[in-house]
């Protein structure tokens, strides 16, 4: 019943015990000043997190997994994990990335990748408010961005990014969820000629930062156009909302433009930039027909949920609007020490920059940009683009607020929470004065953080949530290899109290948390067997069948609680490719069927109710090879199975298929 | 009960989804019932659901007939047959004789209380262990089933 191990209570305990005993004394001492919230808050944090069973969170937590490439979905307060949600990483538990229909979703234009990196997640908004409809996420190393539906929990449109590597500031989003934006990493040469000396990277090496078109009713990514930047290291970015909606902030380091040893050669200036980008401006270029059309190969993977089939369209073509020749659409604002977020407040006023080396945080004001925009008031150019005075930008600096400042996150009440890396700990501050009001530990190493809502124009509060890179020693050791961890406390008081710590699968990035309310009533609960346009669907076990095509023979099987038709099956021949496409055809909540064959080379398929999905197999021996339903469907689930007869080639075996049909043993096919 | 509610939402979603197949008005519930116990008190051989009085016409409905048995396949072959063999769940053969219509078209429809909570229901649980699947099947077409049904056991 007690969510922690029985060190961590025991610390608690004396904890307690501790600031009983404090708040004793100042009783004692200052009758005045009594320290009742604070104990009140750590006497009930169990309560604050327990989820009665059966009960639902009050939150959606929805997690990038970092290096295992996909997304996980939490509840709050709970921390309780309810799904692993595949994007860009194959997925053998249910056949993402392996089964044919889904195969297609992670081709690039290097071919099939099955694995990436998963930074950051991008909730759509309406109006600068969650609204429930689409996730989206970054691929880091393979670039590329991924839209997902908050109705089905899938992965629908998989779109990769040309002329980027590293695509790292992603896939943040404007208010009206008019675009999502994908910054590089690393700057590359780009173009006719891109085998040149590396040593050549101020001549030759160039960024890209790409406005990806959100289509309002199908969600449907389209690359708008891409700016063209100077050889920088962009990092992350955040949409202008309210007054400064129509802009968009990166950050960028590497300013110094090296090329090696960057820990000591990227880290030289005082100050990197913000690249401020006005993209209605952007706009007005490409309507005016200023764009460039470039040669790009690119991915672009779309999921039909009618057919449950992916397709991937190489492109060929992306457009460019070049900033140094189109003028008044790009600036640059100093900020100190290799900034990392950039982000912007619930008003749209202020842009925290968090220089990952400095010792205060720059806060900019949106007003002041475009005064001094208007004034000139630049201290001058970087390749052409100008480069605003700091001082001119700046609303103020939070002085001495921690070490190794990250990220930042809004509550509704004009209050800042930044994460540092170097003091692990979360400091609360406010936006306008610039005060600290209050700091937490992590444990340990907190990156980014989450306020449900909090980079919206309407934050729900309630919440911070820390995603740690270290672990160490927060839960029972596992081996060398541990869990990563998060951590959950109430920011609806004063004073910021942990509540919980949450284990997490893969590398907890980022997360963005939306109330329950949002999505629950939308969530699907089965296809309709009657929209099912797979070619190879069959719709009851009438239409149950084996075709042979040349070498490859096509079983269209079904599955319902507990038998799979036809679940006989002779006359394969070796050398022949059998694809199963297994329709399943209950219609009712939470009746998954699974499909596992043996020595087949890729994994298990899992097909949800009313839907197809094709495993491909090619048997490597004469034989008679079983298959079954991995998913545990009845009582008489042990007994879903199914034989395929594998015989010599040219054998005179023919090709039939049955359920329920009983043969003398001399009449079988010899 | 509120599995019960859950339902009689969807049977109402159902209908409003499929507005393309002509209804018999006097078929439906003039509204989705959810006083199920009531019903068993009423006449327990006609079920617990939304379906209270069903009116057969003679002779049989054939587009009803047509499409109950395109949804037959899609939807319920795997499981019965049509004469009085039992795989899955019990042969068809002979149910709109053993059967009132209503008790009929609530088990298709009503699936999960049926099971639960009639008695009739969970004798047949009984005898095949496998639960009936809740096949999602509206009201409408749960009554093309049974003119299907009557047509599979020779009524003219």
């Amino acid at each position: 019943m007690i969510p922690f191990n029985n060190r961590p209570y025991m610390k608690m305990f004396m904890k307690v015990l501790a600031v009983i005993s404090v708040a004793f004394t100042i009783v004692v001492v200052d009758s005045c000043k009594p320290k009742g919230p604070q104990e009140a808050v750590t006497g009930n944090a169990a309560a604050k997190v327990y989820v009665a069973p059966g009960k639902y969170d009050e939150f959606y937590n929805i997690v990038s997994g970092g290096f295992n490439g996909q997304m996980g979905i939490y509840g709050l307060p709970s921390g309780r994990l309810f799904r692993i949600l595949p994007v860009f990483s194959q997925f053998p538990e249910n056949g993402w990335g392996f089964s044919e229909e889904t195969k297609p979703m992670l081709n690039t234009s290097h071919g099939f990748v099955p694995w990436d990196d998963l930074h950051h997640i991008a909730l759509s908004v309406t109006n600068g408010v969650h609204d429930g409809r689409w996730a989206f996420g970054n691929a880091n190393n393979t670039p590329r961005v991924a839209r997902v539906s908050l109705k089905t929990f899938t992965t629908q449109e998989i779109l990769e990014l040309p002329n980027s590597s590293g695509n790292h500031s992603s896939p943040f989003i404007t208010e009206n969820s008019e675009y999502i934006v994908a910054g590089t990493r690393f700057s590359t040469p780009m173009g006719d000629k891109t085998d040149v000396p590396i040593s050549s990277y101020k001549k030759n090496f160039r960024g890209t930062v790409s406005f990806i078109s959100i289509d309002k009713e199908s969600g449907n990514m389209k690359i708008a156009f891409q700016l063209l930047t100077p050889g920088f290291n962009f990092d992350l970015s955040r949409a202008g909302k309210g007054p400064s909606h129509g802009w968009f902030f990166f950050s960028c380091y590497n300013t110094e433009q090296a090329y090696t040893l960057l820990e000591v050669n990227a880290s030289q200036k005082d100050k990197d930039y913000i690249m401020a980008v006005n993209w209605k401006k952007a706009e007005e270029y490409l309507a005016q027909g200023k764009g460039k059309k470039v040669k790009a190969k690119y991915a672009h993977n779309t999921f039909d949920e009618k057919t449950h089939m992916a397709t991937s369209t190489i492109m060929d073509e992306v457009m460019t609007l070049d900033p140094s020749e189109l003028k008044d659409m790009v600036y640059f604002i100093p900020c100190p020490k290799s900034p990392h977020g950039c982000d912007t407040d619930p008003s749209g006023e202020y842009i925290v920059g968090s220089g990952k080396l400095a010792a205060l945080v720059p806060v900019f004001s949106f007003t002041k940009i475009q005064q001094a925009i208007a004034n000139k008031d630049f201290e001058g150019e970087f390749a052409g683009i100008p480069v605003i005075k700091y001082e001119s930008a700046l609303h103020g600096e939070v002085k001495k607020p921690g070490l190794g400042p990250l990220h930042t996150e809004f509550d509704a009440n004009g209050n800042a929470y930044t994460s540092f890396f170097v003091s692990s700990e979360i400091v609360k501050w406010n936006v306008k004065t610039l005060q600290v009001l209050d700091r937490v530990p992590t444990y340990y190493s907190i990156g980014h953080l989450c306020v449900p809502g909090g980079p919206t124009a309407k934050p729900w509060g309630k919440y911070v949530i820390a995603y740690n890179k270290i672990t160490k020693d927060r839960y029972l050791p596992t081996g060398p290899e541990l869990t990563q961890s998060a951590q959950l406390y109430d920011i609806s008081g004063d004073k910021m109290q942990l509540l919980l710590d949450f284990p997490t699968t893969g590398e907890p990035h980022y997360g963005e948390a939306i109330p329950a309310s949002l999505i629950t009533p939308n969530s699907v609960k089965f296809y309709r067997i009657e929209d099912n346009a797979n070619p190879y669907v069959a719709k009851g076990e009438k239409e149950a069948k084996v075709e042979r095509k040349g070498n490859q023979i096509h079983v269209y099987l079904t599955a319902i609680r507990s038998h799979f038709t036809p679940d006989n099956i002779e006359g394969v021949m070796l050398g022949d490719e059998v694809y199963f496409h297994v329709t399943n055809l209950e219609q009712d909540w939470d009746i998954p069927h699974g499909l596992a064959v043996k020595g087949a080379l890729n994994a298990e398929i899992l097909i949800m109710p009313g839907e197809t999905q094709t495993l491909k197999w090619k048997p490597d021996a004469v034989g008679v090879f079983p298959f079954y339903c991995t998913d545990f469907c009845s009582a008489l689930h042990q007994e879903m199975q199914g034989y395929i007869r594998v015989s010599a080639p040219g054998s005179k075996v023919p090709l039939k298929f049955s359920t329920g049909k009983i043969e003398d043993e001399g009449t079988g096919a010899k | 009960m509120k599995k019960e509610l859950i339902t009689a939402v969807m049977f109402g979603l159902l209908i409003g989804c499929a507005p393309e197949k002509p209804k018999n008005v006097e078929d439906l519930p003039s509204q989705p019932s959810t006083s199920a116990p009531e019903a068993v008190l009423t006449d327990p051989t006609k079920g617990i659901g939304a379906v209270k009085n069903v009116t057969l016409k003679s002779p049989l409905e054939k587009e009803r007939v047509d499409r109950g048995l395109a949804i037959y396949e899609m939807k319920c072959q795997a499981c019965h047959k049509l004469d009085d063999q039992r795989v899955v769940g019990p042969g068809w053969h002979g149910v709109t004789e053993r059967r009132k219509p209503e008790w009929i078209m609530n088990m298709v429809t009503n699936t999960d209380v049926m099971l639960d909570k009639d008695t009739e229901a969970q004798k047949l649980l009984e005898l095949c262990l496998t639960r009936m699947p809740n096949q999602n099947i509206s009201i409408g077409d749960a009554r093309d089933i049974l003119e299907f049904m009557r047509h599979n056991d020779g009524q003219k």
